[in-house]
């Protein structure tokens, strides 16, 4: 006993080392698996609330151009309104509503790392959910993933975690998008088998198999497509719409049915086991 | 004289924090430097404090730069290496009479000072990049991290601690 204490008395320095490193290596390797499970996010109140600060010190430098940008996007809805075919009133009932909307502002953005997070300035109390899609006035962003009162992390599309169904647009072809690390401006889209023809500058929009996205939002064109080492499906280069190093406004997509889909879903499979 | 030791290592911790999260995680150089100036700490602290503390300090740091970028707790694991490691550096680069009463950082010659801030950097740079990117079939991508975001952090390092060079006592 009195050797055990001696040794550990010995080796504190040591052994609180190991201790700490340990503690680190499990937080990381458990992130790694469970992408729910992340205790350490800067959707809390202390780094939100600091992000939050600085970017309302920052934004103030960008107005002129995001104030064009949004007006450009108001210019776009009101082109699809008026030319709308059937020329009746816009309808708003509440049965028809399949997806609601809320606006929020990015406080912190990365793009240069292989797992990048970014933080948005909406979280509970904005009825700001996990896995609701986010998207910008351009095309497709990410899946919310941790959210507190304030503030929520997005998982971003540059993320060698994230994998959301897309599908080349005006066929049903759809395959999984994901990043390989190496650009920020490109995108994979896989599994899109060998029969399909391609031709680079094709628009990729997301699929309707995703109960995140609503079917057809923007992702970007095809810049280079080879097949894979299996030779029957392609491995394919997106060219992203969104400027991910310069996002503002974002827009988070609720999708009403969700809870419905998930139970159906989660039904089906315990029914054929 | 020890509550103002305290006092700046405080300062000190919250504002390299700030600086790192703040200005150089978004800084981008290239489309992927970010400089880890936050090392700065580990260089910077004081040489006959208790080590337990220094290694628990150093945690903690890693860990709110973790908390800000989302990197989970590689900052954290890195930062940990690197304060451990420490007092083995200083004795590969200083020689034996780092350990004397006398010895002052700011008395070092300004090689072994910037042999000491390189190797901090350095093993810091490669736990850091192992840990992120997690394989081995990359290892040229995470040497190309290494040197290159290791020298920009080595460059601003130096510019900082000129900057705000330890006082001579």
């Amino acid at each position: 006993m009195q050797q055990i204490i001696n040794f550990i008395v010995r080796n504190k320095n040591f052994l609180l080392y190991v201790l700490l490193l340990i503690i680190s290596l499990v937080f990381t390797v458990r992130s790694h698996s469970y992408h729910q499970s992340r205790f350490f996010n800067s959707s809390n109140w202390i780094t939100g609330n600091i992000y939050e600060t600085s970017h309302g010190i920052s934004s103030y430098f960008g107005l002129t151009k995001e104030n064009k940008r949004l007006v450009e996007e108001n210019k776009m809805l009101r082109d699809l309104l008026f030319n709308k075919k059937t020329n009746t009133p816009v309808e708003l009932d509440t049965a028809n509503i399949r997806y609601t909307i809320v606006s929020g502002k990015v406080i912190k953005n990365s793009y240069s790392d292989p797992r990048n997070y970014i933080t948005i300035n909406i979280g509970k109390k904005d009825s700001v959910q996990p896995d609701m899609g986010v998207i910008t006035a351009k095309g497709i962003l990410g899946i919310v993933e941790n959210v507190s009162n304030k503030f929520a992390t997005v998982q971003s599309i540059l993320n060698e975690n994230s994998n959301i169904n897309a599908k080349i647009k005006n066929t049903d072809h759809f395959g999984s998008l994901i990043w390989d690390t190496q650009q920020y401006n490109t995108a994979q889209l896989v599994d899109i088998p060998r029969l399909v023809p391609l031709t680079i500058g094709d628009t990729i929009v997301t699929g309707a198999m995703s109960s995140i996205f609503p079917e057809n939002i923007p992702i970007g064109t095809i810049k280079k497509f080879n097949l894979d080492t299996s030779n029957s499906f392609y491995y394919i280069d997106v060219a992203l719409f969104n400027d991910m190093t310069n996002i503002k406004n974002v827009y988070i997509i609720d999708n009403i049915n969700r809870p419905e889909i998930l139970e159906l879903e989660s039904n089906t499979v315990t029914n054929d086991q | 004289m020890i509550s103002s030791s305290y006092f700046i290592n405080v300062v000190r911790f919250t504002l390299l924090v700030l600086v790192q999260v703040l200005v150089f995680n978004r800084l981008n150089f290239f489309g992927f430097i970010n400089p880890m100036v936050y090392i700065l700490f580990l260089y910077w602290y004081p040489i006959k404090e208790n080590r337990a503390v220094f290694i628990g300090l150093s945690f903690l740091l890693g860990f709110f730069i973790d908390f800000f970028s989302d990197t989970m707790a590689i900052h954290a694991a890195s930062t940990v290496t690197i304060a451990y490691l420490r007092p083995a550096i200083m004795r590969f680069v200083f020689g034996v009479n780092y350990e004397f009463q006398s010895f002052r950082l700011g008395n070092a010659t300004r090689a072994q000072q910037i042999t000491f801030l390189a190797l901090l950097i350095i093993v810091h740079h490669m736990v850091f990049f192992a840990l992120e990117i997690f394989s081995l079939a990359n290892i040229l991508l995470i040497l190309k991290k290494v040197l290159a975001i290791g020298l920009s952090t080595l460059v601003l390092c130096l510019l900082f601690s000129s900057l705000f060079s330890v006082r001579k006592e």
